[in-house]
């Protein structure tokens, strides 16, 4: 699988600050591509550096299979993208901001294109309105329309949730999801809705002041780590007798009032239910508290992690 | 490049605060109109002082839509900067508040070639600025008052430039007061790239034409020459020099004749200069920002 943005060695300073420390990454053809990070931990300023507009103080990078310095107007052409928040032309319409865009986007796009957008954004009856009259999700869903007015294959997103409600949010996870696996795009996404990402994402990446903690596949990341599972019964002290009688005891870490605590890979918790539904165990609930945004938590803020587990 | 100018006069143009500065120049031109109207006669006697006690004016004569227009054009175009100066400080910073530069930056245009787009829309609008003060106060004028010689006063003398000789010296004055304009525009364009809201820039492009028009017109010997020849704000009033006539041994003015041309063209030459200095540091400096905004 060809890499359709090689990063290496990127570095960015700000006078004596290192938003950006020596960070490579890759992200291949076809991949839901998460960037994690907490705030201030130099996603924007990556992403603002992938995009031309902060130009790096050191490293590469490449493109589309280009040079990002020599071959900015061929890759960007090929790039749609929202960062943060979609400012618009708020004095103008939906669609006079559409065809704005379109048009410096150096392809010819047909007209009927524009409102094609516009449809798929569910935008098309506030065509003609001003983006002024908008709400945050509505002038979302048009920043959307504008990143892909041009049919990149690459879409670049820095936080595009941010602000919306849960449907908001929703309908954006949905369309990622949507233009990944039918119209074969390739999508990076930053977020600190990490659990969105837990969603989304194939593939991930986690940087922590300017610097990579972790890169790879979501779901190697899933497995390669021990899962915190909790057991609810009706009747824990039966569970718990059940538990020791069995290689679960292995697994066992610690009692926390009704709710019996595990160490294990989640991949074990239907073997683990059913071994206590055969032992006559009333199971309540299996509950894995070790998502993506624990694991993240645990990279960048070692001691919040470790007092949360505690309390 | 074309392309990219069409979107930058269809965002001016649509922008609403756009056409403040054509709504302003109207509502003073009509009043200052309307005023001589009435009322010419008295501005004529202010303006005459002693002279009118010496001979009879013809004050219908005078009060003619040429010479009106020259009365508009001296009390307002020295305020027509801080006119251009609010769209010219916007182009940059005006985006960079609304968070439009960063997606704009984001398409596959040219840093340069978006910033010379921007400052030649900020010139488009000078010029359509100025021209439509040359409807209103040209072509207005003549409709109300009809037209006859100019008479210009100088320095305590009257000088009376014939009517066959005056619509070609206006046609220059507008043309040299769009350079002067423009240079305007250019230090707006240059201290737009180092804000990320308008405000700024328009405020620091008048302090400083104020600062610098008041050291041109500061009566010192000391700034004569060291100062004052290399300000722009010297020679942006330069468009008043086709006004200005060469006279015969009778005291008559010589039709088609300028007093002194060189001094028109190197004011031209020292505006242009400078339009040239703020336009490349302006490029230079946007080449090399981070779009942090």
């Amino acid at each position: 699988m060809s890499a359709i943005i090689q990063v290496s060695g990127l570095t960015k300073h700000f006078k004596e600050a290192k938003a950006v420390d020596d960070l490579s990454f890759s992200v291949n053809e076809g991949d839901i591509y998460g960037f994690l990070g907490q705030n201030g931990a130099g996603k924007s300023t990556t992403i603002r550096m992938l995009l031309t507009l902060i130009q790096p103080s050191s490293g590469h990078i490449s493109m589309l299979g280009m040079d990002l310095r020599t071959h900015r107007r061929q890759i960007l052409q090929q790039v749609g993208t929202i960062i943060e928040r979609p400012d618009l032309y708020k004095y103008l319409s939906a669609y006079e901001n559409i065809s704005l865009f379109a048009s410096m986007s150096g392809i010819k796009i047909p007209k009927t294109r524009l409102m094609e957008q516009l449809e798929l954004v569910d935008l098309a009856d506030r065509a003609h309105s001003k983006v002024k009259t908008f709400s945050q999700g509505m002038k979302q869903r048009l920043g959307i329309a504008i990143a892909l007015v041009h049919n990149p294959r690459l879409i670049i997103l820095d936080e595009p949730t941010n602000g919306l409600d849960p449907q908001g949010i929703a309908d954006i996870r949905n369309l990622i999801l949507d233009l990944s696996k039918n119209h074969q795009k390739t999508i990076m996404v930053s977020s600190h809705l990490l659990s969105e990402i837990e969603i989304i994402a194939n593939r991930m990446l986690i940087i922590d002041r300017g610097k990579k903690i972790m890169e790879g596949n979501v779901q190697d990341l899933f497995d390669s780590s021990k899962m915190i599972v909790e057991l609810q019964t009706v009747d824990p002290t039966k569970a718990l007798e059940a538990i020791m009688e069995t290689k679960w005891k292995n697994f066992f870490q610690r009692q926390n009032h009704d709710k019996i605590i595990f160490e294990m890979n989640k991949t074990s918790i239907p073997e683990l239910n059913k071994d206590l539904v055969q032992k006559g165990v009333q199971v309540l609930q299996i509950q894995q508290r070790y998502s993506l945004e624990d694991y993240f938590l645990s990279l960048t803020t070692p001691q919040q992690y470790v007092g949360t587990f505690e309390n | 490049m074309w392309e990219l100018l069409k979107i930058e006069l269809f965002k001016i143009f649509r922008k609403p605060r756009t056409f403040i500065s054509f709504g302003a120049i109207a509502a003073i031109i009509l009043i200052i109109q309307l005023g001589l109207k009435f009322d010419g006669k008295s501005y004529l006697e202010l303006m005459m002082g002693d002279i009118s006690d010496s001979f009879e004016i013809p004050y219908d004569m005078v009060l003619n839509g040429y010479f009106i227009a020259f009365v508009i054009l001296n009390a307002i175009l020295i305020h027509v900067p801080l006119l251009v100066a609010l769209v010219a400080g916007d182009s940059i910073a005006g985006e960079a508040n609304m968070g439009t530069l960063r997606l704009v930056m984001t398409k596959p245009v040219s840093r340069t070639k978006l910033m010379l787009v921007k400052y030649f829309a900020s010139v488009i609008y000078t010029v359509l600025l100025l021209t439509w003060m040359a409807i209103l106060a040209l072509l207005a004028s003549i409709l109300f008052f009809g037209t006859n010689d100019v008479i210009i006063a100088r320095n305590d003398v009257m000088e009376q430039i014939q009517k066959a000789d005056i619509l070609w010296r206006y046609i220059a004055a507008f043309g040299f007061a769009a350079v002067a304009l423009s240079t305007v525009a250019a230090l707006a364009f240059l201290l737009s790239v180092f804000a990320e809201n308008s405000i700024g820039p328009i405020v620091a492009t008048m302090s400083i034409v104020i600062v610098l028009t008041i050291l041109s017109e500061l009566k010192i010997p000391m700034y004569d020459n060291t100062v004052k020849p290399y300000l722009f704000t010297s020679h942006m009033l330069g468009w008043k020099g086709f006004f200005y006539s060469k006279t015969g041994a009778d005291g008559t003015v010589i039709s088609g004749s300028i007093e002194n041309f060189p001094a028109i063209l190197r004011s031209l030459g020292i505006l242009l200069g400078y339009i040239f200095v703020f336009v490349t540091t302006a490029i230079w400096v946007f080449r090399k920002k981070d779009i942090l905004s």
